[in-house]
């Protein structure tokens, strides 16, 4: 009962997304549009197993939760900071940097997430990853303290995605790390 | 269909649509002030993040005013550039660092690992 | 429409071309391949926010397809460019 479910379900948290969009796409609830929209959620994420590369498997909603509402907040406030160094002319002159971060994150799916995470964020951009995946590479658009910046990365975006993927308390190797 | 929409949610919309505006224009001119490539690189997130976020907020409420009912489609925008913009950004920061240092030129060594 | 968002409609829009036109002076000026690719990626995000704001301007929920198409051709101009880039044809 469970593999057959397992089977006709590979991946739950895509039907309901799929579900989902498909009725904000097209927002009426007649009977035909709900059984197109449940029928699309079921075929497709059987059709597209085979392409997915790792298996994905997320824990903890509220971490999710908080770690969106985290990734809103700093996308509002980097962009007005960026905004304003980008007109300034006065002042301290900008001080763009590469930054190179140890990481204790090695599930590729976190990393993709960290990845866009860093780089949908103004004012940071992944440039390149270590081969085994143990460091990364940023480039910084205005870095005032490195030490900072680095223990605020892995506190902030770092620990959640360890604990969303990898279901490790953040409280584990990052307390070394800091 | 086809409600008035009140003035109040008529100034909020204009409100969105011109921060939006002076986002992207911000946003052009580091692009051309900006004095190397890497400083270049940042300044384009501005268009691609809150500026699509604010003319989405737009017209998300605009639409649901004119048509008394929530037309949340215009989020699918936003969850479209959030995906699609930092893998661009991320292949030309790659492709940045590869071609300055098969240049010669001033980017900083790949990363050596220690195990 | 009142006139308040008719002409901050106008003014967003023309914002959004002076976006497109310092990007375009980027793109012309280079100096290298990357900052051209760039700089054609940004034209093509503020040509999705244009369509967007030109929905709300006339009211019509088409101009939406538009914006989606013009944000995926962009990706996938930007993301092949960019891949190529990568390859490093273009110096050896």
């Amino acid at each position: 009962m469970k593999a057959a479910l397992r089977r006709l379900l590979p991946a739950p948290l895509l039907t309901v997304a799929l579900a989902l969009l498909w009725l904000v796409l097209e927002p009426s609830f007649t009977g035909a549009n709900v059984a197109l929209a449940v029928l699309l959620a079921i075929v497709v994420p059987i059709v597209v197993a085979p392409l997915r590369p790792t298996p994905v498997r997320i824990r903890r909603p509220w971490t999710i939760a908080r770690l969106v509402l985290a990734v809103g907040h700093d996308v509002v406030m980097s962009n007005i900071g960026v905004a304003v160094a980008i007109m300034r002319t006065g002042g301290r002159p900008l001080r763009p940097a590469f930054v190179s971060i140890p990481l204790a994150i090695r599930d590729p799916n976190a990393l993709a997430a960290l990845a866009m995470i860093t780089t949908v964020v103004p004012g940071t951009v992944w440039c390149e990853l270590a081969r085994d995946a143990s460091a990364v590479r940023l480039h910084v658009f205005d870095l005032d303290d490195e030490a900072a910046f680095v223990a605020d990365y892995k506190s902030r975006y770092e620990g959640p995605l360890a604990e969303i993927f990898e279901g490790r308390g953040a409280h584990g190797a990052r307390r070394a790390v800091r | 269909m086809n409600a008035a929409p009140s003035l109040v949610m008529e100034t909020i919309v204009g409100l969105l649509v011109i921060a939006s505006g002076i986002l992207s224009f911000v946003g052009a001119i580091g692009l051309l002030r900006l004095p190397t490539f890497f400083q270049r690189m940042h300044p384009p997130a501005l268009a691609s993040t809150l500026a699509t976020w604010a003319a989405a907020l737009a017209t998300i409420a605009y639409f649901s005013a004119i048509g008394s009912r929530l037309a949340l489609y215009p989020w699918l925008i936003v969850v479209l550039a959030a995906i699609t913009a930092p893998i661009t950004t991320s292949l030309l920061a790659r492709a940045a660092l590869f071609r300055v240092r098969a240049a010669g030129g001033d980017a900083p060594p790949p990363i050596v690992t220690e195990s | 429409m009142s006139a308040f968002l008719t002409h901050a409609l106008d003014a967003a829009l023309a914002l959004y071309a002076l976006a497109m036109a310092g990007a375009l002076l980027r793109m012309l000026r280079g100096p290298t391949a990357q900052d051209r690719v760039l700089a054609l990626d940004f034209i093509t995000v503020n040509g999705m926010l244009a369509m967007l704001t030109l929905g709300v301007r006339y009211a019509s929920t088409m101009y939406f397809v538009t914006a989606l198409i013009v944000a995926l051709f962009g990706f996938v101009a930007s993301a092949a460019l960019a891949k190529f880039l990568l390859r490093g044809e273009v110096i050896e």
